[in-house]
């Protein structure tokens, strides 16, 4: 007997998967939420939330993603990571919250699982050959053993005698396995096969899926089908008769995992600045003028789930790190799929993006970090694009657009070639406005037009060039926008940094102090005393690498912060931020 | 779905206590009922007088056991009976409209239900369009304390955007709340009212632990609305509770597990988590699965 748990088992029929449906399985006693996203993948995941510990299988699947129907926790087609949680609209799930996934494999019109299976879905040589039509499932009142059992006892008619109900046909077992069984009818000059798998669902029920060897005639389907039913209904009540009188068996159960403990605790920070996944470039082409775009498809394991607004680090030669924005749409998970701007004064990174790296490439890149997190709680949103910036907005865009929410994306760009990802913006054309070869003083003109009438209930997120958001942070604020309802993504800081200050930094939970000696940030200060701190940009852009400070005067020098939060002078962005004060106590 | 077993209670922290067994208008004068509490059986009437009678229905002796009637419920104790009730002070104000709204039974442990009962997070997809409505799904912070004197779990300052807040809303309000945990499975809402600013209306759920995984809820009311008929009340608090029925009986496991690494909290779930400390703290394992108990 083979070991039942490294096995693969049919676990549904294909057509038990309609568009938008969820399909409450189960095997060897563990229940599992079934689901098609439109992109055809088939999800198995344990039917659990990870939060409260509801079914899935009552949850919403809009063809992207599962939308949990107790506190609306919503988790990506393939991964099953924690696209978003309501009740804290304003953060990104900060850490890496996953369902539980099994492997599926669809094949004879049904849908394979497994607890831990190895190799292959088990071939059936007579299936191979044929056109397999599937016939209708039954379930058993019985243990797969029992039923297993009793279906080599099992007897129907060839196709095409159906009528001859008192015919007896000849059965020969052709086949015999742990979990298959193949069944010949032949009477007279009539025969047919069918192959019978069994579904252990626990310990006292199971699934009888049959597969007849080829399809028949759109006009004997209905025929053959209702026989095959009325046939195996009394085989079922064999078995059950026989499970019936056998002792219980002890009860199948399925463990469920624990919670991570890194879901208790804060997130390992030596885990960063690492470049854990391997990426190929499936496809690169030219979406813009100077803007090349690429689909990253995984290499091995499914890519993690990601926010919109979230980026990748991308590793590239030279020990060179560049942050690029998802566009994705939610759940879009086969691939990420990034845009990048040859930048006429690289420092190298687009250069290469754009002349080194070519389809079929393997690329290394960071799982995907938010610092640019969309609120789904406001009753419009407005996206405010320059250039290139338009990247994470088109991710928010459908995600917004997903949740049927307000929004209005404003594009801003050199001219109608310069306007990337057609094919994204054409999924919410409705809710794009494009302003095209606007000068300076016009763009500004446009935004203060944009921007006129804010409502506490409205937000704003822009993504541009330097001066564009500037002139947005300005612009918005006049019109009497709040700082806290201002979203902002900068690509770079252009400031100019100054880095001859020096100070020590006193660190409070591990009593430990330090110098920061000029020309050295804190961020490599704490790196040198074996401090490991996640970050990204190292510019003071991305935010990646803030650190709470508990008491001294910030030299903010980073782009990330808004006034408020400067004013606040509680948060420091470690990679270019330094002190003015003596001393900085922060919070590690 | 693992079946529980159905067994008497054991646990001392739950039998020394006061459980709701029915409402007082359920009790009729010389008709013997029955309800079950902790996996136990009991035979309940009223006598000509109105004295009310609960006894073991396997006790062949009748022997009366302790109750109390409050709150427009019958209270009984299986164990030692602690000295008196939790307080509900508005209970006793001389212009409230108290309401027993109901009794439903549901598939769970009693302390899922009271979870659910502390939970702002699922108003919008819950109870749409009533308690809550999308976009307006965020569970500001609140504060969380445990009353030295009394040992209540208090969560305060809690604020939340619902649509029709009560019977009296005409329209959505941010609503005021205040959480009170003052028994392992009962727990009181203190509520803004359309109708005052300085009152609160209170609402209540006993939760009757008819096994570790089932229990008869039963829903109190004590209101500042003089016009609604009390089948407009009923209907509302029944048509909220019906909408919860389901979750609740599709959460697995059916009993609370108390240690955190069995599912995954966020900060809007502070006064669940305190809840579950408390109820750990307290040496509560009926309805629960202890930390380390798996």
């Amino acid at each position: 007997m083979v070991d039942a748990q490294t096995s693969w088992h049919p676990i549904a029929a294909a057509d038990d998967l309609p568009l938008r449906h969820v399909f409450h399985g189960q095997l060897l006693g563990r229940e599992l939420a079934v689901w098609r996203a439109d992109d055809n993948f088939v999800n198995v995941w344990e039917n659990r939330c990870l939060h409260r510990g509801v079914r899935l299988s009552i949850g919403t699947n809009n063809g992207m993603e599962l939308t949990c129907r107790y506190h609306g926790w919503r988790y990506s087609n393939r991964s099953a990571g924690c696209t978003y949680i309501p009740a804290h609209p304003a953060d990104a799930p900060a850490r890496t919250i996953s369902n539980r996934t099994f492997p599926a494999v669809e094949r004879y019109g049904l849908v394979w699982s497994g607890e831990t299976p190895e190799g292959d879905v088990p071939t059936v040589g007579v299936l191979e050959e044929g056109s397999p039509f599937t016939l209708r499932s039954l379930p058993v009142n019985a243990s797969a053993e029992v039923t297993f059992d009793e279906l080599r006892f099992h007897t129907f008619q060839p196709c095409g005698a159906h009528d001859h109900t008192n015919a007896t046909p000849i059965i020969s077992i052709d086949q015999l396995d742990d979990r298959s069984i193949v069944l010949t009818s032949t009477s007279d000059d009539l025969r047919s096969t069918v192959v019978f798998f069994v579904q252990p669902v626990d310990a006292g029920r199971s699934v009888i899926r049959p597969v007849l060897s080829h399809t028949p005639d759109q006009h004997e389907q209905i025929v053959i089908w209702r026989h095959h039913a009325l046939m195996l209904a009394s085989t079922v009540a064999r078995a059950e008769r026989v499970f019936a009188d056998q002792p219980d068996p002890p009860p199948m159960v399925a463990a469920i995992d624990e919670v991570p403990v890194d879901l208790r605790t804060l997130p390992d920070p030596s885990t960063n600045r690492q470049a854990p996944l391997r990426v190929q470039v499936s496809r690169k082409w030219s979406t813009a003028t100077g803007v090349a775009a690429f689909e990253l498809t995984s290499i091995g394991a499914p890519l993690p789930a990601f926010q919109p607004g979230a980026h990748i680090d991308v590793h590239l030669s030279k020990g060179l790190i560049r942050q690029y924005s998802l566009t994705n749409g939610p759940g879009e998970t086969a691939h990420y799929r990034i845009g990048v701007k040859l930048e006429p004064d690289s420092r190298g990174g687009s250069e290469l993006m754009h002349q080194s790296v070519r389809e079929g490439d393997v690329l290394a890149i960071s799982e995907p970090r938010n610092n640019f997190p969309l609120r789904r709680d406001s009753l419009k949103t407005i996206l405010i694009a320059g250039g290139i910036g338009v990247t994470p907005l088109l991710a928010m865009a459908q995600a917004l657009h997903s949740m049927d929410l307000e929004f209005e994306l404003h594009y801003f760009a050199q001219s109608e070639d310069h306007l990337a990802f057609g094919e994204v913006r054409d999924l919410v054309a409705a809710s794009v406005t494009t302003h095209l070869a606007l000068s300076p003083s016009q763009t500004a003109a446009a935004i203060e037009e944009i921007v006129r009438s804010p409502q506490p209930t409205h937000q704003l997120y822009v993504c541009g060039p330097g001066p564009m958001l500037e002139s947005t942070r300005t612009i918005a604020a006049r019109a009497g926008w709040a700082d806290e309802s201002i979203h902002f993504e900068y690509f770079k800081n252009t400031t100019r940094r100054d880095d001859s200050s020096t100070f020590e930094i006193a660190l409070a939970r591990s009593a430990t102090t330090l110098q920061v000696p000029s020309g050295t940030s804190i961020l490599q200060v704490l790196r040198a005393n074996d401090v490991a701190l996640p970050s990204s940009c190292e510019q003071g852009a991305c935010g990646t690498c803030v650190v709470s400070v508990i008491d001294g005067d910030i030299d903010h020098q980073d782009v990330h912060l808004n006034e408020t939060e400067r004013a606040a002078g509680d948060q420091i962005m470690t990679c270019v931020s330094r002190a003015t004060s003596p001393r900085l106590v922060l919070d590690l | 779905m693992n079946a529980v077993p159905d067994g008497r209670c054991t646990n001392a922290a739950i039998l020394n206590q006061w459980h709701p067994l029915v409402a007082v208008d359920e009790v009729l004068v010389d008709e013997h009922r029955e309800a079950t509490l902790l996996g136990e059986k009991l035979t309940y009437t009223a006598r000509p007088d109105g004295q009310i009678l609960v006894w073991r229905s396997a006790d062949s002796e009748a022997v009366e056991l302790p109750i109390e009637v409050d709150y427009l419920c019958v209270w009984v104790c299986l164990g030692s009976p602690p000295d008196g009730l939790f307080e509900i002070s508005e209970f006793r104000e001389s212009d409230r409209r108290n309401v027993h709204a109901g009794t439903i039974g549901v598939h769970v442990s009693a302390p899922r239900a009271v979870e659910n009962f502390l939970d702002m997070g699922h108003f919008p997809y819950v109870h749409t369009n009533i308690l809550g409505v999308e976009p307006h799904t965020e569970v500001a912070e609140y504060e969380v304390h445990i009353d030295p004197q009394t040992n209540d779990v208090w969560a305060t300052e809690c604020v939340f955007y619902q649509p029709i807040a009560a019977t009296t809303s005409t329209e959505g309000q941010m609503s005021d709340y205040l959480y009170r945990v003052p028994h392992p499975y009962c727990v009181i809402l203190y509520k803004t009212t359309p109708m005052h600013d300085e009152r609160m209306d209170v609402i209540a759920l006993f939760c009757r632990p008819v096994s570790a995984d089932h229990i008869q809820a039963h829903m109190f009311l004590s209101l500042l609305d003089p016009d609604n008929s009390e089948a407009a009340i009923r209907r509302f608090q029944q048509t909220i509770f019906g909408q919860d029925k389901p979750i609740l009986e599709n959460q697995h496991p059916k009993l609370l597990p108390l240690d955190p690494r069995a599912e995954t909290p966020i900060r809007a779930d502070k006064v669940a988590i305190a809840y579950r400390r408390w109820l750990s703290d307290m040496g509560v394992t009926y309805g629960v699965i202890p930390v380390g108990a798996t």
